[in-house]
């Protein structure tokens, strides 16, 4: 399979325009789509390529996800889009009550293939309403498949295993991986959910992540390795389901790990890693586990507050560091 | 605040004639009474198991509100869809649902419609397009949206229904739901069942609005109001805005003005109205009575022919009730099923 260097952008576009030619159930619905590409461009080219399967809505976050959910619920595979993660709160009963449980209250009648799209994570001076990474309030509704991708190839992969699920996917793109540029596979790929990455290996310490918290990671541990402290790098990709298997694999190897996201610290994605890990793999520890995440405020607008708040390629150093006594 | 009921709040009180009467065969007429007394004697039976504590969480009852059900679920094709709410028994019954499965999922066994996961609140049946009751208020508006969707982008004729109460009205989702369905055109019947009261609060004091109907002006649909309590003004009101949706002329809001008898859940213990207004409505108006007297001053419906139909469905739901006390409780561990379809 050849690869070239793309955007995640245009790995949007490709993985959407590979399945739409695949299955004409597949539509995209959400605001600002047709004429602007969506509202971070990710869509440009497909409203001309599939007249009438990428449709604008009016501002109407509850039945842009409740009228996704209806397709899905009647024969139809659709992707909406909420524009920024933030808004989820605008349709929280449309995905933690209802797309979330119906299949399960059910009895298992129904499928629900369902992709919500939405954008994340701060570092663009958006502030409060337009920077949240809010993967944890997902994880803890049962019922939601939550994907977190960060390189272009995942981007493509991840998203072309979630359009062919039959169950609710929830879709955190970080807003500044948009524009980042990956080698991405031509042609089909597909990464299956629930299978995590370890992206560079490493036998002093395990570097758990996904997201943004990946180029920060990337980062990190350049600066490590002049230190001499080689880390192994889990970009986790699918949070749920969890590849517990990839992490406890690679913790029986370095005995230390550090958890990075962006999302701030408490109750966040790391406490729950963080717990499996001295739950199950206790005896393997040479180290408590520490946690790199955002402080627990929301996302303020100015950018020294907003690089204050985040977490950053020092922190990860920082805390490798200590968790490797060095 | 008023306590009692207004005149106007009790317009749906007045007893109009059943004037559609001659458009209709004996056998539509008579399926329409036997589908009432069905939705009535249900409904009392689930009233006396959750009495008798054999019925687990709450139950919400529709006696009284029979016409609303049966008259627009009497237009619909099997393929056309439903979504209902927290009193949803009659809309799963008049859409054909199963008397055993939903007598056993009231009773949570694990031949109920959900295997038991669902109960009362939460019953569906895809094969029938019921698309299920919804336990939130409001929570059916989006969805019958994107089912309106999706039959809009498959090219079909079915229609989509949304049953919900006045209450319903008040929630954000109604009027989202109402704009998307009417800029789309999508064929969408929402269905108001004013029942006199959200919960415990009476809709004269929680709606800005007299006639629910009234909404529709905001969204440049037809808004119609008729009495909730006469099922063939019900059938005809859907019919035509069925006929509308499918002719791919957009969405209608049918108000069916009807009264809540029972309590908001049972065992409610109502101090917010008076009995005898209750009594009233039972003895003056109620739907299945009504709609036996027009048949009987007809000659179609005879005292023999009465108590064979309700032999009938006496026999159904004793039956119905066998099936679910002799079936099997879940087993536990069957709590960890149904819950992603793949992984």
């Amino acid at each position: 399979m050849s690869e070239r260097i793309i955007s995640c952008s245009a790995a949007i576009a490709e993985a959407l325009t590979e399945e739409m030619s695949r299955d004409d159930r597949i539509f995209v619905i959400g605001e600002d789509l047709v004429y602007h590409g969506g509202i971070f461009g990710q869509f440009k080219g497909l409203p001309e390529k599939f007249p009438g399967r990428i449709i604008d809505t009016p501002i109407s976050e509850t039945c842009i996800v409740g009228s996704g959910l209806g397709a899905a619920l009647t024969g139809m595979r659709p992707l909406v889009d909420l524009h920024f993660a933030d808004f989820t709160t605008c349709a929280m009963d449309e995905i933690a009550n209802q797309s979330a449980k119906i299949r399960y209250m059910f009895g298992g009648q129904v499928k629900i293939p369902l992709v919500i799209w939405a954008p994340d994570g701060a570092g663009l001076g958006a502030a409060a309403h337009h920077s949240q990474s809010l993967e944890s309030w997902f994880i803890h509704t049962p019922g939601l498949k939550v994907v977190v991708p960060s390189e272009p190839a995942d981007v493509k992969g991840l998203l072309t295993a979630a359009l062919r699920d039959d169950d609710p996917v929830i879709f955190f793109q970080h807003k500044k991986l948009f524009a980042k540029e990956g080698p991405v596979p031509e042609g089909e790929y597909v990464i299956p959910l629930g299978k995590a990455a370890v992206k560079r290996s490493g036998g002093d310490v395990t570097i758990l992540t996904y997201g943004s918290g990946f180029y920060l990671s990337t980062e990190a541990m350049k600066e490590l390795s002049g230190m001499g402290i080689e880390a192994e790098l889990i970009d986790l990709r699918t949070l749920k389901p969890l590849d517990f298997e990839t992490i406890a694999e690679s913790l029986k190897k370095t005995y230390r790990a550090v958890v990075v996201h962006e999302a701030c610290l408490t109750g966040g994605f790391g406490a729950e890693l963080v717990a499996r890990i001295s739950s199950e793999l206790f005896d393997y520890l040479d180290a408590p586990v520490l946690r790199v995440a955002a402080k627990d405020v929301p996302i303020p607008f100015s950018p020294p507050l907003e690089k204050f708040v985040l977490p950053s390629v020092e922190d990860i150093v920082k805390a490798a560091r200590q968790v490797t006594y060095r | 605040m008023r306590t009692g009921a207004s005149e106007q709040e009790m317009k749906g009180k007045k007893t109009k004639p059943i004037n559609h009467i001659k458009a209709y065969d004996s056998e539509t007429l008579l399926a329409l009474y036997q589908k009432m007394v069905t939705i009535r004697k249900f409904e009392t039976l689930a009233g006396e198991l959750f009495a008798a504590g054999k019925i687990p969480g709450f139950i919400h009852l529709s006696i009284g509100q029979e016409g609303s059900s049966t008259g627009v679920c009497s237009i619909l094709r099997p393929d056309d869809y439903i979504i209902t709410t927290h009193r949803g028994h009659g809309h799963v019954i008049a859409k054909g649902g199963d008397l055993k499965r939903m007598v056993a999922e009231l009773m949570g066994r694990r031949t109920g419609y959900c295997k038991g996961k669902g109960g009362s609140m939460h019953i569906a049946d895809f094969s029938l397009g019921i698309l299920g009751a919804n336990g939130v208020v409001a929570g059916g508006f989006p969805i019958i949206v994107g089912a309106g969707l999706s039959i809009k982008l498959r090219k079909t004729d079915q229609v989509a229904v949304c049953f919900f109460g006045d209450g319903a009205s008040n929630r954000g989702p109604f009027h989202e739901a109402l704009n998307m369905a009417a800029i789309w055109k999508l064929p969408i019947l929402f269905v108001c069942e004013n029942n006199c009261y959200a919960s415990t609060t009476r809709t004269s004091y929680a709606c800005s609005v007299i006639d629910i109907a009234a909404r529709a002006k905001g969204y440049d649909i037809p808004g119609v109001s008729v009495d909730g309590n006469d099922v063939l003004a019900v059938r005809h009101a859907a019919a035509e805005a069925v006929d509308r949706a499918r002719r791919g002329e957009g969405p209608t809001l049918l108000e069916n003005k009807t009264y809540r008898r029972r309590g908001h859940f049972e065992g409610d213990p109502q101090r917010y109205r008076d009995q005898k207004e209750v009594v009233e409505w039972e003895q003056k108006n109620d739907p299945i009575l009504r709609f036996a007297s027009i048949l009987k001053e007809k000659k179609l419906l005879t005292q023999d022919l009465e108590d064979k139909i309700a032999a009938g469905i006496d026999a159904d739901l004793k039956e119905a009730l066998q099936f679910a006390e002799q079936s099997e409780w879940p087993k536990p561990e069957e709590a960890l099923e149904d819950l992603f379809f793949n992984f």
